[in-house]
């Protein structure tokens, strides 16, 4: 299962037409501890670049962009009780929602692991 | 993924403070703060503020202002300014007051000190600039406004401050809740108070730049102390009821409003003679129209800074602190509310992203203070 990472430090593993998002373990270690998650709602239509979640540390609410266009076929509820497996296990159980891609094409534009570890290595 | 309510630009001729490089040795985030670069945290804002509670915390809080005025009457000069008994506070005692303009507005929360020959001021590192231009107009000519910019200004909170300074001062024990002293330590001259902004027992100690470094080693490398970031330093004061100036007060609010009239000292109420008196004792009198308060909020949802506040359909005020409270293990704010909302269970909601959270007026502090304020109490 191919897995890719934005330049916003999103992940997405891909399989078929579904993809699962969370936040990388780089970027819940800049965050903090992780307080509150807020999920998209399952049938929200998501487009690439545009607001799907948010989160939020002890210090300040961040949003989490859509990495590719489609629509949320589950949000993790697990998080609503736990927002701390964001930075237990962020690329993990710490997922945030699913979703079906609508333009698998806006894959192409997307990194993989070695590409975003260079990325982040120069942050 | 980006901040949203983080101020995020590079700011432009952000200085260092002596420390600097010890922060980032300890591993510090540093952020841009009040013109300076400041750690917002070490290992976590969660886990810097849980220890505080229970050990002790070394925080530099050399942003601030220190500042001194000195002078025959300058007791009675600096009661031009603000609303407290400046006159009657004794040699080795301090107070919390505030900078008022004419109208009644906060300019500034700070601490008065009487040194025994200078009244120390400590200001707000965000606003010390306008503070220093502010005493400088209206402090008469024959009374001297020193900027102790050669100073730091270290914070130790925590139930084990005291074991911890005693090791080097041993005098420092002997204090009280906002009481100072001078002392000396490897040859440096240095002020101690009992005081700080956590709501735990505490101390802030004034060294010169030079003797910093050395003294936060000193204490670092005692097992029950670690540095704390800015982070958990906001989160603590919050806990802790404690406004935070440029947030939950401003120039548009008096002290009466501001929830701080313990501040108006009594004789001050009886003559009046400050900034702002017409309106801050009108407010002591008949009530001010709104209030700080504390909000207890439902569920897990932060309610930040900004947020509205609403009974029912009808907007009331505004959250100007609030965030997730480590000790309390749930999100708290501080907000403005009208004062027939001002009462400790009153139900009111807060806007958070076109949600409504439900939030309920709460006595502060939020934990108990744990201040000293009587030996082997």
């Amino acid at each position: 299962m191919p897995r890719y990472y934005t330049e916003e430090h999103e992940w997405i593993d891909v399989d078929g037409d579904v993809a699962t998002v969370g936040i990388t373990d780089f970027a819940q270690g800049q965050l903090g501890d992780i307080v509150f998650v807020e999920v998209p709602d399952t049938g929200a239509e998501l487009s690439a670049g545009g607001d799907a979640a948010v989160v939020e540390s002890v210090k300040a609410a961040s949003d989490v962009y859509a990495p590719v266009d489609g629509t949320v076929t589950e949000g993790n509820g697990q998080l609503e009780e736990d927002p701390a497996l964001v930075n237990s296990d962020p690329e993990g159980e710490g997922w945030f929602f699913r979703m079906t891609l609508s333009d698998k094409s806006q894959l192409d534009g997307l990194m993989n692991a070695e590409a975003y570890k260079a990325f982040i290595a120069d942050l | 993924m980006s901040e949203t309510e983080q101020a995020g630009e590079e700011a432009v001729g952000t200085e260092t403070l002596p420390l600097d490089s010890w922060h980032r040795a300890k591993g510090g985030r540093m952020v841009e703060f009040a013109g300076y670069w400041m750690p917002i945290q070490y290992e976590g804002i969660m886990a810097e503020h849980l220890w505080t509670r229970e050990n002790a915390g070394l925080f530099d809080v050399s942003h601030m202002g220190q500042l001194a005025v000195s002078g025959d009457g300058a007791a009675e000069a600096l009661e031009a300014l603000v609303p407290g008994d400046i006159s009657a506070l004794k040699p080795g005692r301090m107070r919390y007051s505030l900078l008022l303009n004419e109208e009644g507005g906060i300019l500034d929360d700070l601490m008065v000190t009487n040194e025994g020959d200078q009244l120390g001021i400590v200001v707000n590192g965000a606003v010390k600039w306008e503070d220093i231009g502010h005493l400088r107009e209206y402090l008469p000519d024959d009374i001297t406004l020193n900027h102790k910019d050669d100073h730091g200004l270290l914070a130790l909170q925590g139930p084990k401050a005291v074991d911890a300074l005693a090791r080097l001062v041993p005098e420092a024990a002997g204090l009280l809740f906002m009481q100072y002293m001078r002392a000396a330590w490897n040859g440096h001259a240095i002020g101690i108070s009992r005081s700080g902004y956590t709501g735990e027992d505490g101390f802030e100690i004034s060294l010169p730049n030079e003797a910093l470094a050395a003294f936060a080693n000193a204490l670092c490398a005692m097992d029950e102390v670690k540095p704390i970031g800015l982070g958990a330093r906001d989160s603590l004061r919050l806990e802790a009821g404690l406004p935070l100036y440029g947030h939950d007060l401003d120039e548009e609010i008096d002290p009466v409003e501001g929830d701080l009239a313990f501040a108006i000292s009594k004789r001050r109420r009886e003559e009046g003679g400050f900034p702002g008196a017409a309106r801050i004792l009108g407010h002591l009198e008949g009530g001010a129209p709104r209030k700080r308060v504390g909000l207890l909020v439902d569920g897990k949802l932060p309610v930040r800074e900004g947020a509205k506040l609403f009974d029912g359909n009808t907007e009331i005020g505004v959250v100007t602190s609030g965030g997730f409270a480590p000790s309390v293990g749930a999100p708290i704010a501080m907000g403005y509310v009208p004062r027939d909302h001002a009462v400790p269970g009153t139900a009111i909601a807060a806007e958070v992203r076109g949600k409504r959270v439900h939030c309920t007026v709460a006595a502060m502090p939020f934990i108990p203070h744990r201040y000293v304020r009587k030996q082997g109490g």
